[in-house]
């Protein structure tokens, strides 16, 4: 028996065989063939194998996943349909008798350089389409064995370097148990997936399809981050009473969907939800999601050629108001430049992206961008109960900008005849350490702050949190970072004003009953940690928490803090 | 040989979904059928021809079938485009 370790990226535990994701060798030579006619027969029967492939593919996106993820194979179908793909390939072999391995490349080598070299985003990655269903037909050719993962017909964990969105589209719930890849962070695509799905997950093992073959039996600790390969059979029957109280505690926790999240004392607090979607609302409303904390506005200008129009903003924006039915929906402004980047914006390369123009930065420059977010926004407020945050807020004079932008667009909007919610509470992101320390003064003139962490973190420690050999900076309970999470939440108090957390460490186990004790409002986290964070709040004191937090405040290392969180709760 | 004018009305242009159900539609036909946008011609049967256009909301493009069936074609994808709000 093996182990890796890895990033837990999804709880939960999955015990199965493996299934490699990989990609085959599809390596040829160039041949010359004798008789064209029978080349053609073979190009003709890989090319129905690799239909008929698809088709069941389609076919089974379309009941597990709706039309929409579907329409992508109905394409890559027309695609193996295409006469002007096919013909050339026929003519190829005929005249120039060489085996169909090499006419389908040569061919179709053409149009990927041909979608790639067009100026247009969207074209760009038509050339992927074509790679994938070439891939096919060779593979068929080759007689190699391509992975068809929508086929699965067994339980399994898959094996991967990475998953991709069309990888992920095609697992079967029922069947797919879990997943390992080799990269890959919490944040990344195939995590936030594996968290939807509710499938256990652990990424970034380094070497996961290295170490692994087709059939090891594999457990995913989701919850742990760990990867056992051909455990002995003492681990798997360790591991089965795991999974066991795990789907246990799943159930307990599922009956806390409707209650009010008050602890042991009586003190409520507001266990809210990160979306990046309307799609996302449904894991709110599932999870017993109190209000929506943040709203995160970039995937609506992600994965497309231009900007989103104003009315496809409203329409999403309306579709989250409405979906929440009078609960709080915190939509958090354009957070987009640094690390997320928007090739049609063609924004300068930057040294120091996490520093660079980004944001809130980014939009008071581009104004049009911005304003029309803002007039997007409005329009929707009147259709529930928005609140607008701004993010990566340094100065007082960033807000007072962002907030004349926004009173301009309101006044013209009225004066158009545009009904604009009377009162729609206006709150920034403090994500940055000098917005953290002046948060007394930020706090007259704002209605919310909303603490994110990830970003605060890395810019106190002054610690890139992409880099893994700083990684262990990331400390989000050294007393350096609680005491700036206390004078903001300080700062908010005093002015009658509420604060938040949107960030990993607002539904992290260890953190909570500290933030609980400082006296943080709202809890916003992914849906899926609410009902767990739920049912930890309710055992807590906040009393006790009270006391546990100031006694934090005055320890030196994070090494501390973690033991006194520990002995105070009693968490393992 | 018969064709028709349209104007695209969809906001997203002949991408994607909108490309698909038209290559779908013209293939029902045996007539030959082409599309023109900005003096380029490509065979309307073809997804990757269609896609390679690029064609964005507003742009005037034409439908050209010749054939047997070369009417039913061209009344067949202009209930196409009229239905899904692609062209008019």
């Amino acid at each position: 028996m093996s182990f890796l370790q890895g990033i837990a990226a999804s709880s939960g535990i999955a015990i199965a065989k493996a299934y490699r994701l990989v990609e085959p060798d599809l390596s040829f030579e160039k041949t010359t063939v004798e008789n064209a006619e029978a080349e053609i027969n073979r190009f003709q029967e890989a090319l129905n194998k690799a239909k008929g492939e698809l088709e069941a593919i389609r076919e089974k996106a379309n009941q597990e996943l709706g039309a929409d993820k579907a329409a992508i194979f109905e394409a890559h179908l027309l695609v193996l349909s295409d006469p002007e793909l096919i013909a050339p390939i026929e003519d190829k072999i005929k005249t120039d008798l060489v085996n169909a391995e090499f006419a389908l490349k040569e061919t179709t080598d053409m149009f990927i350089t041909m979608f790639e070299s067009m100026e247009n985003e969207y074209m760009k990655e038509r050339a992927a389409d074509i790679r994938d269903v070439t891939k096919r037909v060779m593979s068929h050719l080759l007689g190699v064995h391509l992975a068809n993962p929508s086929m699965i017909s067994e339980e399994v964990v898959v094996v991967a370097e990475d998953l991709t969105p069309s990888d992920t589209a095609q697992l079967n719930r029922k069947y797919v148990k879990g997943f390992t890849t080799d990269i890959g962070g919490r944040t990344s695509h195939s995590a936030i997936m594996a968290r939807s799905l509710e499938i256990p997950a652990v990424v970034g093992t380094k070497k996961a399809t290295e170490e692994i073959n087709n059939g090891d039996l594999v457990i995913v600790d989701g919850l742990k981050g760990e990867i056992h390969i051909n455990p002995t059979p003492e681990v798997v029957a360790s591991y089965e009473k795991v999974a066991a109280q795990y789907e246990e505690q799943k159930a307990e926790w599922a009956k806390l969907v409707n209650e009010k999240t008050v602890s042991s004392d009586g003190v409520h607090v507001e266990l809210a939800a990160n979306i990046g979607t309307p799609n996302d609302l449904e894991g709110v409303v599932n999870n017993g999601g109190e209000a929506v904390g943040l709203y995160r506005t970039e995937f609506l200008y992600m994965g497309r050629d231009q900007l989103p129009t104003e009315d496809e903003q409203f329409e999403s924006y309306k579709a989250v108001l409405e979906g929440m039915k009078g609960k709080p929906v915190v939509v958090r402004t354009l957070d987009i430049g640094g690390d997320k980047e928007l090739p049609y914006l063609d924004l300068p390369k930057e040294m120091n992206p996490f520093l660079g123009f980004r944001a809130i930065r980014l939009c008071l420059e581009e104004q049009d961008i911005f304003r029309t977010q803002l007039r997007a926004l409005l329009r929707a407020s009147s259709y529930g109960n928005l609140k607008i945050m701004f993010p990566m807020i340094a100065t007082l004079n960033e807000f007072r900008a962002a907030k004349a932008l926004l009173e301009e667009e309101k006044a013209n909007l009225t004066k158009e005849g545009v009904k604009v919610a009377d009162k729609i509470e206006l709150g920034i992101m403090v994500e940055i350490p000098s917005t953290a320390v002046l948060a007394d003064q930020f706090a007259k003139e704002v209605d919310f702050f909303s603490i994110g962490t990830n970003d605060l973190i890395q810019y106190t420690m002054a610690a890139d949190r992409m880099n893994e050999r700083v990684s262990y900076l990331y400390q989000p309970y050294n007393p350096s970072i609680l005491r700036l999470v206390k004078m903001v939440i300080d700062a908010a108090h005093k002015e009658g004003k509420w604060a938040g957390m949107c960030g990993e460490m607002a539904g992290d186990e260890t953190a909570i009953p500290l933030l609980l004790g400082l006296g943080l409002d709202e809890f916003s986290m992914s849906a899926t940690s609410i009902l767990k964070a739920r049912s930890q709040i309710l055992k807590l004191s906040k009393k006790e928490m009270e006391e546990l937090a100031t006694n934090a405040l005055q320890m030196s290392t994070t090494e501390e803090v973690m033991e006194a969180v520990k002995a105070a709760t009693k968490l393992s | 040989m018969l064709e028709k004018q349209f104007k695209v009305i969809a906001d997203t242009g002949i991408h994607a979904r909108p490309a698909t159900l038209l290559v779908q539609a013209a293939s029902k036909y045996d007539s030959d059928i082409q599309l023109e946008f900005k003096d380029k011609k490509v065979n309307l049967k073809s997804i990757m021809g269609v896609m390679s256009l690029g064609i964005g909301q507003g742009a005037d493009i034409k439908i050209i079938a010749d054939g047997n069936d070369e009417q039913e074609a061209i009344n067949g994808l202009q209930e196409t485009l009229n239905k899904e709000g692609l062209a008019e």
